[in-house]
C-alpha cells in the first residue's frame, strides 16, 4: 500500500500587534471576571468546594477507604477466614487469627492490617468476605499522612469507622 | 486374572481387586470418603457407587471386587444422581462454617460439592441439628462433631493401626456422632494422624488449628529428624517458616503414618535458629562476616594441628548431619586435620522411648549413617569428651547443636577447657553459648542430601526455601573449609559429595540419587 501524501499549510507568521497578544490577554481577563461577577451574583452555582471541609456526595458505590464491621455485642465481624487476604491483588491485607474467648464464634482476627499505601481500590477483599466484615463505603480517600507506618490501618482503625 | 471394561476401558487386574483400585489404574477417579487404602473396607458413606451391568442396583465400588467381564460405567446419569444425592445428605447438617475451619481448601466435602453437588440447601438453617464444636479430645486433636460425616475412618484407625479404640460412634440418626468416652481421651503417640486421614474438618490439628489457610502452603518431600526411623514427610511452609509436617506415603517405612512427636519437629527449624555466623571477642559474643570467619576457623584449626600436634585437634561429628555432611567431615578431621580425634555425639532426647511400629529409642535420623561412614562412637566418643575435660585439646571442630546428653552447665564448663571452640549448628543452644565461632547452617528444611535410617535404608530429604537469616549450607561451610586447609575440593552441591562418597564408601557403592529416588534405597 502508498501511503498517500497531504500538504499542510504553515501557519502564517503574526504580525508585531499579533505578537504583543495584547488582545488576547483582554480576552482572556474578560472570560475570569465574567466567572468572578457570575459566582458573586449566583453563589448556588459555584463548582469549586471547600474540600475537606465541605464533601462531595460519593456515588454510592464508590471504593473508599475500609471498615471493619461489628456484631451487635460489639465485637468484630471478621472471623479470620483469610479470604480477602487471599482475594487481594496488592497482598495488602495481613491477618493473624488466633481463638476467640467466645466459644460460638471460635475464630477472631488477632491482628488485621491493612497497608494502605499498597491497597489498590480493587474491591476485591468487599467481594470475598463471606461475613460482610469488611466494607469500602466510608466515602472517604486515604487521608495523607507524614509516615508509613500511619498509614497501615489496624484492626483498631478500621473497626472505629 | 479378570478382565473388566470401566467406561469402556479394558484393564486387567489381579483377583481380589475392588472396583475403585481397578479404576484408578485406567485413571478414572471414584469419589469417596469412608474408604482409605491402609484401613479395613467399610463401604458406609456411600459415595463410590457405580454402575454394573447385570447388578440391578448401583454397587459401591469400594468394597465390590471385580470379576471377569464385568462392566462398569461410573459417568452415567444414574451414577451422578445418586453421588449428588448423597453428597446432600451429609451436607444436610453440615454447619458450612468454612471460613472457620482449619480443612477449608483440602477439604473432601469442599471439593466433592464443587464436582457433584453445587445444589442450593434444601433444609432450613433452623432445622439443622447442632453438635458439639470445638472438643478438645486429648492428644493433637480438636474435634467437631457437627463437621463429621460419620465415615468411620478415624474409628477404624484407632481400631486396626493403634489399637487403642478411644473414638466411637454415640447415638443415633441425625444425632449420631462420633466421641471418646467422658474422661477417656485419645492416649496414644499417632493421634496427628486422626487429622490427616479425617476427609472434613472434625478432626483437625491443635498445632496447626488457625497457624495459617492451607492454600497458602507449599510442600516439599523431607525426612522426619525426629528418630532413626526416617519417617517420609511432606513439609508445609510459606515464605521461609514451616507450618507443619504430613507423612508421605511410602510402604518400607512409615506406610501412610507418623507419629506426635514426629510432626513437631518443625518448630526447631523455626525458632531460636543461629542466623548469623557469631565471633566471641574477649567472652562477649560479636556478629561477624563469612569472609573473614571462615579464613580465621581455618587458620585456627591449622595452627592448632602444627603447633601441639594433629591430636590436640578434635572434631565432633552429629548424627543429626547428612550422610554427605559426615563424609566431608570425617576427611577434614582424617586427611586434612590428621588428628585421630574424631567421634560422633549421640544425643538421646529424651528416655529413649521407643515403640514396636515407628517410634525408635535413637533419637537421632543418621546413627546408622555416620556408623557405616566409619566414624567412631560410643567408647571413642566418651574418651573424646575425657581428652576434652583432661585439656587435651587445643581446638575443637563441632557440627551440631549439644554435645551428647550434657547439660547447659556441663557443655559450658567441658567447653570452657578447649581455647577455640568452632561450631558449625542450626539452633541455639548450650554450644552456641560456648562456641569461640558460630557457623549458622541450613535446617533440614533448606539444604538437602540423605540419611541412612535405622534399618541402613538410605533416604533423601530436599530442600524447601532458601537458607534462612545468614545460614549456609554445611555442605557449603565443610567445602569451603577443607579447601582453607588445602583440600582443593571441587564439589559444587550435595550430589556431587554424594557421587563422591558412592565411589569411595563400600555401604553405598553403586548408589545415585537417581536410584534412591522418592522413597529410599536399602544398602
Amino acid at each position: 500500500m502508498t501511503i498517500g501524501i497531504k500538504k499542510v499549510a504553515r501557519p502564517r507568521e503574526m504580525s508585531f500587534p499579533e505578537s504583543l497578544y495584547l488582545v488576547e490577554i483582554v480576552k482572556g481577563l474578560g472570560v475570569t471576571m465574567g466567572h468572578m461577577l457570575g459566582n458573586i451574583v449566583r453563589q448556588e452555582g459555584i463548582k469549586t468546594i471547600e474540600y475537606p471541609e465541605v464533601r462531595r456526595r460519593m456515588p454510592p458505590r464508590f471504593r473508599g477507604k475500609h471498615r471493619l464491621m461489628k456484631r451487635e455485642n460489639g465485637s468484630p465481624r471478621c472471623v479470620a477466614c483469610y479470604c480477602c487476604a487471599t482475594a487481594c491483588p496488592a497482598k495488602c491485607i495481613t491477618i493473624v487469627a488466633g481463638e476467640s474467648p467466645d466459644p460460638a464464634v471460635e475464630k477472631y482476627p488477632v491482628r488485621f492490617d491493612i497497608d494502605m499505601l499498597r491497597c489498590v481500590f480493587c474491591g476485591m477483599c468487599v467481594e470475598a468476605c463471606p461475613c460482610d466484615a469488611i466494607r469500602m463505603d466510608t466515602g472517604w480517600f486515604t487521608p495523607p499522612d507524614d509516615t508509613r507506618e500511619k498509614l497501615i490501618f489496624t484492626i483498631d482503625m478500621l473497626l472505629e469507622k | 486374572m479378570p478382565t473388566l471394561t470401566i467406561n469402556g476401558m479394558a484393564v486387567d487386574v489381579p483377583q481380589g481387586t475392588t472396583i475403585l483400585n481397578a479404576a484408578k489404574e485406567v485413571g478414572v477417579e471414584i469419589p469417596h470418603y469412608c474408604y482409605h487404602p491402609m484401613l479395613s473396607i467399610a463401604g458406609n458413606c456411600r459415595m463410590c457407587l457405580v454402575e454394573v451391568e447385570k447388578f440391578p442396583k448401583l454397587q459401591t465400588a469400594c468394597s465390590t471386587v471385580v470379576t471377569d467381564g464385568m462392566i462398569v460405567r461410573t459417568e452415567t446419569e444414574k451414577v451422578r444422581k445418586a453421588v449428588t444425592g448423597v453428597l446432600e445428605l451429609m451436607l444436610i447438617h453440615h454447619p458450612i462454617d468454612c471460613p472457620i475451619c482449619d480443612q477449608a481448601g483440602e477439604c473432601g466435602l469442599q471439593n466433592y460439592y464443587m464436582k457433584f453437588g453445587l445444589h442450593k440447601s434444601r433444609y432450613a438453617l433452623e432445622d439443622k441439628v447442632h453438635k458439639k464444636k470445638v472438643q478438645d479430645i486429648g492428644g493433637q486433636i480438636v474435634l467437631d462433631a457437627e463437621r463429621c460425616i460419620l465415615c468411620s475412618r478415624c474409628v477404624r484407625f484407632l481400631d486396626e493401626v493403634t489399637g487403642t479404640r478411644e473414638l466411637h460412634f454415640f447415638d443415633r440418626g441425625d444425632h449420631s456422632e462420633i466421641s471418646i468416652f467422658p474422661g477417656r481421651p485419645l492416649d496414644n503417640n499417632y493421634t496427628g494422624n486422626l487429622a490427616d486421614i479425617c476427609p472434613v474438618g472434625a478432626l483437625t490439628s491443635k498445632d496447626f488449628r488457625f497457624k495459617c489457610r492451607v492454600w497458602f502452603l507449599k510442600g516439599f518431600d523431607s525426612i522426619c529428624t525426629g528418630c532413626s526411623k526416617g519417617c517420609n514427610v511432606d513439609a508445609h511452609f510459606k515464605g521461609d517458616i514451616l507450618y507443619r509436617l504430613k507423612p508421605r506415603w511410602n510402604d518400607a517405612v512409615n506406610q501412610a503414618w507418623m507419629c506426635d512427636f514426629g510432626r513437631l519437629t518443625y518448630k526447631a527449624m523455626n525458632e531460636a535458629r543461629l542466623l548469623t555466623p557469631i565471633v566471641r571477642v574477649e567472652g562477649a559474643r560479636k556478629a561477624a562476616a563469612w569472609g573473614s570467619l571462615l579464613p580465621q576457623v581455618a587458620y585456627r584449626l591449622k595452627e592448632a594441628a602444627e603447633k601441639g600436634g594433629p591430636d590436640r585437634v578434635a572434631v565432633i561429628a552429629s548424627p543429626q548431619s547428612s550422610n554427605e555432611e559426615l563424609y566431608l567431615l570425617r576427611r577434614i578431621a582424617t586427611k586434612l586435620l590428621g588428628t585421630r580425634n574424631l567421634a560422633f555425639t549421640h544425643r538421646v532426647a529424651g528416655d529413649g522411648f521407643a515403640d514396636d511400629f515407628l517410634i525408635q529409642p535413637d533419637k537421632n535420623p543418621n546413627s546408622r549413617g555416620a556408623r557405616l561412614l566409619g566414624i567412631p562412637f560410643g567408647a571413642a566418643f566418651d574418651a573424646l569428651v575425657a581428652a576434652i575435660a583432661g585439656g587435651g585439646i587445643d581446638a575443637l571442630l563441632l557440627v551440631g547443636n549439644v554435645v551428647g546428653a550434657l547439660s547447659e552447665e556441663e557443655t559450658a564448663a567441658l567447653l570452657a577447657k578447649v581455647p577455640v571452640v568452632v561450631q558449625v549448628g542450626t539452633n541455639e543452644g548450650p554450644v552456641s553459648k560456648a562456641a569461640t565461632a558460630v557457623l549458622p547452617s541450613a535446617s533440614v528444611a533448606e539444604r538437602g542430601g540423605t540419611f541412612t535410617n535405622h534399618a541402613g535404608r538410605v533416604q533423601r530429604f530436599r530442600p524447601g526455601f532458601p537458607a534462612r537469616g545468614k545460614a549456609k549450607n554445611p555442605i557449603e561451610i565443610l567445602v569451603e573449609l577443607g579447601n582453607r586447609l588445602g583440600a582443593g575440593w571441587t564439589f559444587d552441591g550435595e550430589a556431587s559429595v554424594f557421587r563422591a562418597l558412592a565411589e569411595t564408601e563400600a555401604p553405598f557403592s553403586g548408589m545415585t540419587y537417581e536410584s534412591i529416588g522418592m522413597f529410599g534405597q536399602e544398602i
